[in-house]
């Protein structure tokens, strides 16, 4: 009979080494998957991927018309769709308890936020690329922007309501009217989880590739229009990396790299930032 | 029968019942708040007294599900009002919670922040103020070097006074303090008491507390409350020493509650 001491540190011990183990498994295919990225897409990342044009199959060529795609298209996407969530989450959290029209809000975004993004691609395909009649930049924008907005609508009603009460009665009980209380005390409480939110939604968006195949499509050249098809990364690695061209599939990991790498700096650059901003407050 | 007739109240409170939904929480208060004393509200939990305390500024204006008829004058006006206007009533009547409410913002815009929705002072009659409710609260010598700081950096008890410094910068009438110190260890507690005891020169003060010592070492008036009922009011050391019911003693002498 061991005594119960004993039995708690075995018992401790034990659950401690599953939750090493279940770490260990996650982080093992994480590990693996970037250590791939890195072994292929490297070698790839040359500096002509920066500066030319997608290639024709057989001949050298770079990224660059896809990396501008992308960029406008994410940079745009994230500016149209991030205060629209941020505004809907904050009437969600602040003025959604009562009526009607936020319980039924709350609930169509959060079909929203789980439709697949195939959908969303093919919504603006039949309501927006059909009636212009060709496929565009601004079409694919749209669709970045309509996946972005539940996301960033989720996480500030989350954030807000994570604000005590007890914050929003101290600024009330000082006279402010209820937009100064929101704005100056409720969401910037919030403010750090809001930030996460809206990064998670660039994280998700700049990897999205159904919805910009029925929307931006593709662009073998140089393009700045956006009314046009744009290039953008994960189509041309969808393309690139399903061909047999060798000198395709090196573009394509050089690609897959040049995302997953812009994501993650873009993540460690706002933690960085928000914990500078956080510790001088 | 309960209210002890106080000379020049500040606060008149006349017939006050308060619902949660149907839930009749306070009972027919009726009460006088002395001008420049300290009035406190004991009794057990869930007995009232924060609840009479949040209708000073209507504060349960902010949850749809509670109402309350009856009347409380402030300076003659009717604070229940629907008419009465809200923001500049609460300029009147500050308010300080059980627990610490800095705002994420700096030590200097925590307390400019309430200054600035009524008042467009210059800058340097902000920075005036801003240091005179420092000073006032006790927390200027240990903040003077970091007003740009965060409010949310300092300690619990410092966070308190922050709070308190909020809500005098605005120069109110009336202090509610809801168990200011409930949440602060005994050296926290003790600046806390001696600042209230300095505040009342300048402000009426009402104050909720658990913690019968405080309210003995503190108060001038006591409020004795049970399950919405206000049982017995009077001067403290009457209250304490000798109360006329028989709950009150029951409670004071650690029978009950």
């Amino acid at each position: 009979m061991i005594d119960l001491y004993t039995r708690r540190r075995l018992i401790n011990s034990a659950g401690l080494t599953v939750s090493v183990l279940a770490m260990g498994f996650g982080l093992f295919w994480l590990c693996w998957i970037l250590w791939t990225l890195l072994d292929h897409g490297l070698p790839a990342l040359t500096g002509s991927v920066f500066t030319q044009m997608t290639p024709p199959p057989g001949s050298k060529g770079g990224l660059f018309n896809a990396i501008f795609g992308s960029l406008m298209m994410t940079v745009i996407g994230t500016l149209v769709g991030t205060p629209i969530g941020i505004l809907a989450g904050t009437y969600l959290a602040e003025f959604g308890n009562r009526g009607w029209l936020a319980p039924v809000t709350r609930f169509i975004n959060d079909i929203l936020l789980s439709a697949p993004s195939i959908v969303i691609g093919l919504f603006v395909y039949e309501v927006y690329v059909v009636n212009v009649k060709h496929f565009s930049g601004w079409a694919g924008t749209i669709a970045l922007a309509i996946i972005v907005i539940p996301i960033v609508i989720r996480t500030t009603e989350n954030m807000l309501r994570l604000v005590p009460s007890t914050l929003r009665e101290a600024a009330a009980a000082l006279g402010a009217p209820q937009w100064k209380i929101i704005n100056f005390v409720t969401l910037r409480a919030a403010r750090a989880g809001i930030i996460t939110g809206v990064m998670l939604a660039i994280a998700r968006i700049s990897g999205e590739t159904a919805p910009l195949l029925f929307t931006a499509l593709n662009n073998q050249f140089w393009s700045d229009d956006m009314d046009q098809p744009m290039a953008n990364l994960p189509v041309v690695i969808f393309q690139f990396a399903m061909s047999p061209y060798e000198d395709w599939q090196n573009l394509a990991w050089a690609g897959a790299l040049l995302i997953t790498f812009s994501v993650l700096t873009l993540n460690i650059l706002a933690r960085v930032l928000f914990r500078q901003s956080a510790a001088a407050h | 029968m309960n209210t002890e007739n106080i000379e020049n109240p500040r606060v008149v409170v006349k017939d006050l019942n308060f619902f949660y939904g149907k839930y009749r929480a306070l009972k027919d208060i009726n009460l006088n708040i002395a001008d420049k004393k300290v009035t406190a509200f004991i009794g057990p939990s869930g007995c009232g007294k924060s609840t009479l305390l949040r209708t000073f500024n209507r504060m349960y204006q902010l949850y749809p599900q509670q109402t309350a008829t009856g009347s409380i004058l402030l300076d003659g006006d009717n604070i229940l009002d629907k008419k009465q206007d809200l923001n500049k009533l609460r300029a009147k009547i500050g308010m300080v919670f059980q627990k610490p409410t800095p705002f994420p913002m700096s030590i200097y815009d925590n307390i400019a922040f309430g200054v600035k929705l009524y008042q467009n002072l210059s800058r340097n009659d902000m920075d005036e103020r801003v240091e005179w409710a420092l000073k006032k609260a006790a927390l200027w010598v240990e903040v003077k070097d970091k007003l740009k700081q965060s409010g949310m950096g300092l300690s619990g008890g410092q966070q308190q006074r922050l709070c308190i410094a909020r809500a005098i910068a605005v120069k109110p009438e009336v202090l509610l303090l809801d168990e200011p110190t409930s949440a602060l260890d005994p050296i926290s507690t003790a600046h806390i008491e001696k600042l209230i005891d300095e505040l009342k020169e300048d402000f009426t003060i009402v104050i909720v507390t658990h913690n019968m010592q405080q309210a003995a070492r503190v108060s001038d008036y006591t409020a004795y409350m049970y399950l919405g009922d206000l049982i017995e009011f009077g001067d403290t050391s009457t209250v304490f020493t000798n109360p006329k019911r028989k709950e009150t003693e029951d409670y004071i002498t650690g029978r009950f509650g």
